[in-house]
């Protein structure tokens, strides 16, 4: 076997490559971030609260406590090591939301604080939105008319 | 008991996240975004709800599950009041997560300071 393929094959097989480490990081982040929202789940059910409201209030608690962690430099912290397992969950949303209006806070209440929550929210808001309401075009006519 | 379930759906819908970070560049507010219009498109197509079913928080925690549930809201919307739906379904369905991101970020912007990087 020459060098080459020997390389090849340490690199392939080497568990310490950055993106294989990046998606046991990411599995484990991500995973225990949702563990965390069904253990919150399963609470707010047994306190009698309908299986979509306690949904609602499992986003609004994670939001909280994500962004107080952001406040409390504990969020970017850990979102250094767990990648897309802190930034794809609800939580990563609510990071991003507070930290950019943390940031330009010195600009100002309106055009500082004000305007840079929506630095994030914005386009996550614009684009879902945009989406819904072209989904639900085609889910109106799919069902309503085809009757 | 979920509890199995949705770690390991949760954290495999991260790591599709973490690839698409690794192998295109692309950042993670492209990713949120890219995130939530897929959840509104699995939802169109009936796949997101039987995940939900299977995963509880583990479907509805990644920003997917965002998109799910502004899907749900149009769907609950139209069946309910028509075509009027189609406009006010989905951001009365996700109110709370967008009430609470936005209030909770202001109170917090307010009273800490960004730490030193």
């Amino acid at each position: 076997m020459d060098k080459k393929t020997y390389s090849a094959m340490v690199k392939e097989l080497s568990p310490s490559s950055p993106i294989f480490m990046d998606i046991v990081k990411a599995f484990f982040g991500g995973g225990a971030i949702c563990l965390f929202g069904e253990i919150l789940r399963n609470f707010y059910i047994m306190r009698g609260i309908d299986s979509k409201s306690a949904l609602t209030w499992v986003a609004i608690t994670l939001i909280l406590i994500a962004q107080l962690f952001t406040g409390l430099g504990i969020y970017d912290k850990a979102a250094k090591h767990l990648g897309a397992g802190a930034n794809v969950p609800i939580t990563g949303f609510a990071n991003a939301v507070v930290s950019p209006a943390m940031e330009y806070h010195t600009e100002g209440l309106i055009l500082g604080l004000g305007a840079k929550l929506f630095t994030i929210a914005g386009p996550v808001i614009v684009y879902g939105t945009a989406a819904s309401v072209l989904a639900g075009l085609l889910y109106y006519f799919k069902e309503v008319l085809m009757k | 008991m979920n509890y199995i379930t949705a770690f390991v759906i949760g954290g495999l819908i991260c790591v599709i996240g973490q690839l698409l970070i690794d192998l295109t560049k692309l950042t993670p507010a492209r990713i949120l975004v890219l995130y939530v219009v897929a959840g509104v498109f699995l939802g169109l197509f009936g796949v997101y709800e039987p995940l939900v079913r299977y995963a509880g928080a583990g479907a509805t925690v990644p920003l997917t599950g965002f998109g799910y549930a502004l899907f749900g809201g149009v769907k609950e919307a139209v069946d309910k009041y028509g075509f009027l739906g189609v406009f006010t379904g989905g951001l009365t369905a996700t109110a709370g997560g967008i009430a609470a991101a936005i209030v909770f970020g202001f109170l917090i912007a307010l009273a800490f300071r960004p730490k030193e990087k």
